[in-house]
Order: structure tokens, then sequence, then C-alpha cells
């Protein structure tokens, strides 16, 4: 069984008025299955409202399953006795940056997790300078978090999931407000997490070229999973996606479009180095140089 | 008519240890139905700008003029201000508190004493305006996806129908196609009305695909102010300060090193496939 496994999951939201009667109901989840391997750089889009968070909510048990199972490293979340090592095994990092953070000093906020497991004190202090060095923040230790900027706190916040030692961590539009460097930052740090520490990483996001590295995407509409593939898969797709109210980067939509024109590039390009390259193959066979 | 600064300064909480010098003596004029994008690192002064732009906050130092008249001065109309310069705010759900989403989006309209027909009218235009489908107009915001919120809290906006629109990264954590749908909808209506824009955002590309003016803020002073093309190609002097070009001018760096007879100073996707059609020819 994978880190985190869901079994026909179904998540209903259900609005009631002030007597207490249902005024409505809104399927946000549906009929989901899902399969995340120890390791996994998972990624996951869809349109406003697919049930993106939703979903997410139920890998550290915000929320619990209105029908299925969810699993977390083989333990279902629905049993109270499991709530502790889920919520220590999936750690959760928001889209917000300043409304994670609560410590007055990035040191001390990074410890806020581990003391709440009761880990003794040496080791909290070893466990902060490990997640601090692996998200690039460890000489910004002694720093005030109002003093950094959005994409060193969301690192922040990064290091202080990552001190709790979990095996994965859903990360849930952890670049919607920052700039191109803070973003650029913080999905070097995701990908380093993946690649040296084997933490599983599941990506929520809306920014196409974030994805081109995770080794699995899951494409959701209207809280089911429409398309299911590694990335070249799914962007070679590029009028199923925008029919999903997705994109494409900027050079895979590039490549599309001059394949349109008549052009012989393949499908799914993600790299302007792939880009460049079946250029230049078709320049040399046109007959320059 | 437009938006002067003359000299505007902001600290924030001067005198304690946390004095902050947010901007450094901002000169700008803003002529009427001008399409601006507003760059800059996290943290350089942005929101700030934006926020003295319809009087919510006040210079330090300086002064803004808003059709020739100083909008700091005492017999000023500052109410009258708020609903000519209407301003879309970077966190959404700060900005949203009426019990359901129509009502939220009434709020603005209704605050300016136009008659009840007239408020919903416009509401309910608002809110198609930026694709919010009707199933959710009668649910309170709060019980909205992180997107919907987004579009609920520009939508208050828009039905005030203001002179200058500012919006303050507005499509953070919209999809690409609500992105794509909302800039379209506020450049269409731009044509239509001739209002002035200003956009604050974080996206490189739809700078690029939008706006006639790009400023780039940089530790609270403008650091460029001119054309699209003109700035990014300073790519490079951006990358320094956190920002950067669009993805597709660096692919034509690349293509020109490779040999390939075309422009790097090109920022959108159609730009770039007509010059290799024509590179390739
Ligand atoms: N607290 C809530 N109460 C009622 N309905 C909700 C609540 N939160 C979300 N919903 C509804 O559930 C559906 C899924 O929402 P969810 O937040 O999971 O979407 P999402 O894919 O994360 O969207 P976004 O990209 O905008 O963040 C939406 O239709 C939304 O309106
Ligand atoms: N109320 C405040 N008190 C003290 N300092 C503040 C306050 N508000 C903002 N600042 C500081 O002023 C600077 C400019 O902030 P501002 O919010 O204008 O930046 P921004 O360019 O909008 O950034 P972002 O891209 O992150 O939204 C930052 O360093 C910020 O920490
Ligand atoms: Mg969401
Ligand atoms: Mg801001």
């Amino acid at each position: 069984m994978g880190i985190v496994e869901t079994k026909n999951l179904v998540f209903e939201y259900i609005r009631r008025d002030e007597e207490g009667n249902v005024e409505g109901i809104t399927r946000a989840v549906d009929d989901v299955n899902l399969s995340v391997g120890q390791g996994d750089f998972i990624a996951i889009l869809g349109h406003n409202g697919s049930g993106k968070s939703t979903l997410a909510k139920h890998i550290n048990a915000i929320h619990y399953p209105t029908e299925g199972t969810v699993w977390v490293d083989g333990k279902d979340t629905c049993e109270d006795a499991n709530l502790w090592d889920i919520r220590q095994e999936a750690g959760m990092v928001f889209q917000n940056p300043d409304n994670q953070i609560i410590g007055q000093v990035v040191e001390e906020d990074v410890g806020f997790g581990p003391e709440n497991l009761g880990v003794p004190t040496q080791e909290i202090w070893q466990r902060v300078e490990e997640s601090l060095k692996a998200v690039g923040m460890y000489e910004f230790r002694k720093y005030s978090p109002n003093k950094l900027s959005g994409g060193q706190k969301q690192r922040v916040s990064i290091a202080g999931v990552i001190a709790m030692h979990p095996k994965c961590i859903v990360l849930d539009e952890p670049t919607a407000m920052l700039d191109p460097n803070g973003r650029r930052e913080v999905i070097r740090a995701v990908r380093a997490l993946n690649d040296v520490e084997e933490i599983t990483i599941i990506l929520i996001t809306h920014y196409m070229e974030e994805i081109i590295y995770a080794n699995k995407v899951f494409v959701m509409d209207k809280g089911k999973i429409a398309m299911e593939g590694s990335p070249k898969e799914i962007f070679s797709q590029v009028e199923k996606l925008k029919s999903l109210r997705l994109d494409v980067p900027q050079v895979t939509l590039l490549a599309h479009e001059l394949r349109e024109s008549g052009l012989a590039i393949p499908a799914g390009i993600l790299t302007c180095e792939e880009l460049v390259a079946s250029l230049s193959a078709i320049r040399r066979r046109r007959g320059w140089g | 008519m437009s938006i002067i600064l003359d000299h505007v300064s902001h600290v924030y909480e001067a005198g304690t240890a946390m004095e902050f010098a947010a901007l450094k003596d901002i000169n700008l004029v803003i002529p009427d139905g001008q399409f601006i994008g507003l760059i800059g690192h996290t943290g350089s002064g942005k929101s700030t700008l934006v926020q003295h732009l319809n009087g919510l906050l006040a210079p330090t130092g300086g002064n803004i003029y808003y059709n020739g008249a100083d909008i700091h001065d005492n017999d000023y109309n500052k109410k009258e201000l708020r609903s000519k310069v209407g301003l879309v705010f970077q966190y959404p759900e700060h900005q949203l508190f009426e019990i359901d989403v129509f009502s939220d989006v009434c709020f603005g309209p209704k605050n300016l004493g136009l008659d009840k027909k007239e408020v919903e009218l416009r509401s309910y235009a608002a809110l198609k305006q930026v694709g919010l489908e009707d199933e959710y107009f009668y649910q309170s915001p709060f019980d909205l996806s992180g997107g919907q919120k987004r579009r609920v809290a520009i939508a208050g906006v828009l039905a005030m129908q203001p002179e200058v629109l500012i919006l303050d990264e507005p499509t953070a954590g919209l999809d690409p196609k609500g992105r794509d749908e909302i800039l379209d909808q506020i450049a269409r209506l731009r044509e239509e009305t001739g209002m002035t824009v200003i956009l604050v955002s974080h996206s490189m590309e739809d700078v690029a695909k939008y706006v006639d003016r790009i400023i780039v803020m940089n530790k609270g002073q403008v650091m460029f102010d001119n054309e699209p093309r003109e700035v990014f190609r300073h790519y490079r002097e951006l990358e320094e300060v956190g920002l950067a070009a669009p993805q597709v001018t660096y692919i034509m760096q690349e293509l020109k090193k490779s040999g390939f007879d075309v422009d790097t100073d090109i920022i959108t996707i159609e730009e770039a496939r007509r010059a290799i059609l024509d590179a390739l020819k």
C-alpha cells in the first residue's frame, strides 16, 4: 500500500440554516481513487472549486470522508486512534505565508511542531537546524519572520512541517502569493526534499510550469479525477486541458502553436531545451547548417 | 484628468523600532485610460502604493492629486474618491463579510446611494462578468473555494463602476482559464468605458500580454517605468530584484544563441510564433 490511498472517496459540504435544516449540499469530492507511492512527487491541478483543497484536507484528517476511505501510511483516517500519527506523518502548507507563521523568531517557529509532539529539547534543536538547512533558510534562523520575503516565509513554513519528520507533505498553492523569485525558491526547496530526503510531495498549483518535475499529475474536474499521467502525457493534450479550464507552460503552448502552424514538433514539449533542439533539427533538415 | 503622485513617501510606524520606509520619493503621473502593470519583489511597496491612490493610506511626505485636487485637503470628499478609485485588495477574504455573495457585491453600489434596482442590476452584471455561476449567489462567501472568493471580491468593486480600477494581484489563486477570462473582461471594460486600470501582478506573462505601461518597484522606489518591451529588455536587472521576463523571452534568447535569426525582445507567444516561422522560411 502507498503512503496515501483513497478508495471511492466522496465528500459533501452540507449547509444548514439557523434551525439546522439542510439548505444545500455540495459534493466537493466525487468518487476519487488515488494512490500515491512513498517518495512520489505528485501534482494536482484543477479549476477553481474542483475539489483540490477539500481532497487535500482529507490527507491530514482535517476532513473525514462522507463515503469511502482514506489511508495514510496504511492507517484509516477515520479512526481516532490514528489521528496523531497521521497529523505528524502528513504535513500541510497553505497559500498565505502570513497566516502560518506564529513564532517571533524563525527558529522558534520551526521548533513549535516538534515541541508539541513532545520531542526532547536537544532533539528539537537538531531538527530545527536540519529543517532550516533543507530549505536553505538556516542563516535566517535568528530573524523575525515579518522581516522575510514571501518566498522566505513559505520556506520557513515548510521547514516547520519538515521538523515534524513527516513522510508526506501536501502543499496547497504554496506559491500563489509569491514573486517569480519566491516561486523558484519554494519549488527548488520542494524538489530537494523529494530528491534528497525522499519525502513524498503532493503539490496543488495553478502554475503549470511548476508541475513539470512531478512524476505523476492528477487533473480534477468537478470533484472527479479527469486526467492522470506524467507531465508529458498531460501536457500533450493542450485542447483537453483548455476544456478543463487549464493551460500549459508557455514553452509547451508555443510548441503547440508551431505544430498547428505546420512544423514537425513532437507533442508535450516541457522545456526550453527540448524546443530549441527540435527547432534546430527542423532547420538542419531544411538545409541551413 | 489624471492621478499625480508628487514626491510621495510612506514610513510605517515612524519613531518605533519597527520603523520602515515603504515608499521613497515616488513621482508618477497616471493619465486617464491607461492600462498599467505594477510589478516588484515582495515587500517592494506595491500594495502600499496602491492604497495611497484611493486615500486609504496617507503619505507621510508629498502629495497626491486626483483630477487636480489634493485628496488630503480638509474639504476633499474622501468617500467620493473611494467610489471613483476602486481597489480590489490583495487578500480577498479580508474584503468579504456579508451573509451571502449577492449582498456582498451589492454593498459597494448600495453605499453610493443608488436605488435598489440599479444596485441589483449592477451587482448581477458584475458577478456575470467575473464568471461566478448563479448557484453560488445566495451562499455564504466563506463557504467558497479560494478562487471563487476572489471572483466575488472583484465583482464587488466592478459593481461600483469606478473610473480607476486597481487590482492588487487579482489572479493569484485563479485557475488559468479564470485568469484569462477576468483579465480579458477587464481589458474589454476598459476599451468600452475608458477607465484606467492598474494591475499589480507577480505574473510577468499576464503583464506582458495586457498592459501598455509597466512600473517596476524596487525597495520602495520606481526602478523602471516604460512600455513592456522596453522594461523586459532589462531582464537581467529584473532578475536581480526578484523578477523575471516572461518565459517566452528566455526561449527567444536561447534560439538566438543557437543561431536562429530572431528578435530577443519578444514578450508574447503570438509574436514568438511568427518570428520563429519567419526565421525558418
Ligand atoms: N466550507 C465550505 N462550505 C461549503 N462549501 C464549500 C466549503 N469549502 C468549499 N466548498 C465548495 O466545495 C467545492 C470544492 O472546493 P475546494 O475548496 O475543494 O476547491 P479547490 O479545487 O481547492 O478550488 P480553488 O482552486 O479555488 O482553491 C466548491 O464548489 C466550493 O464552493
Ligand atoms: N502595517 C505595516 N507596518 C509596518 N510595516 C509594514 C506594514 N505594512 C507593510 N509593511 C512593510 O512595508 C513594505 C512594503 O509592503 P507592501 O505590502 O507594500 O509590499 P508589496 O510590494 O505589496 O509586497 P507583496 O508582493 O508581498 O504583496 C514591506 O517590507 C512590509 O513588511
Ligand atoms: Mg483550493
Ligand atoms: Mg502586496
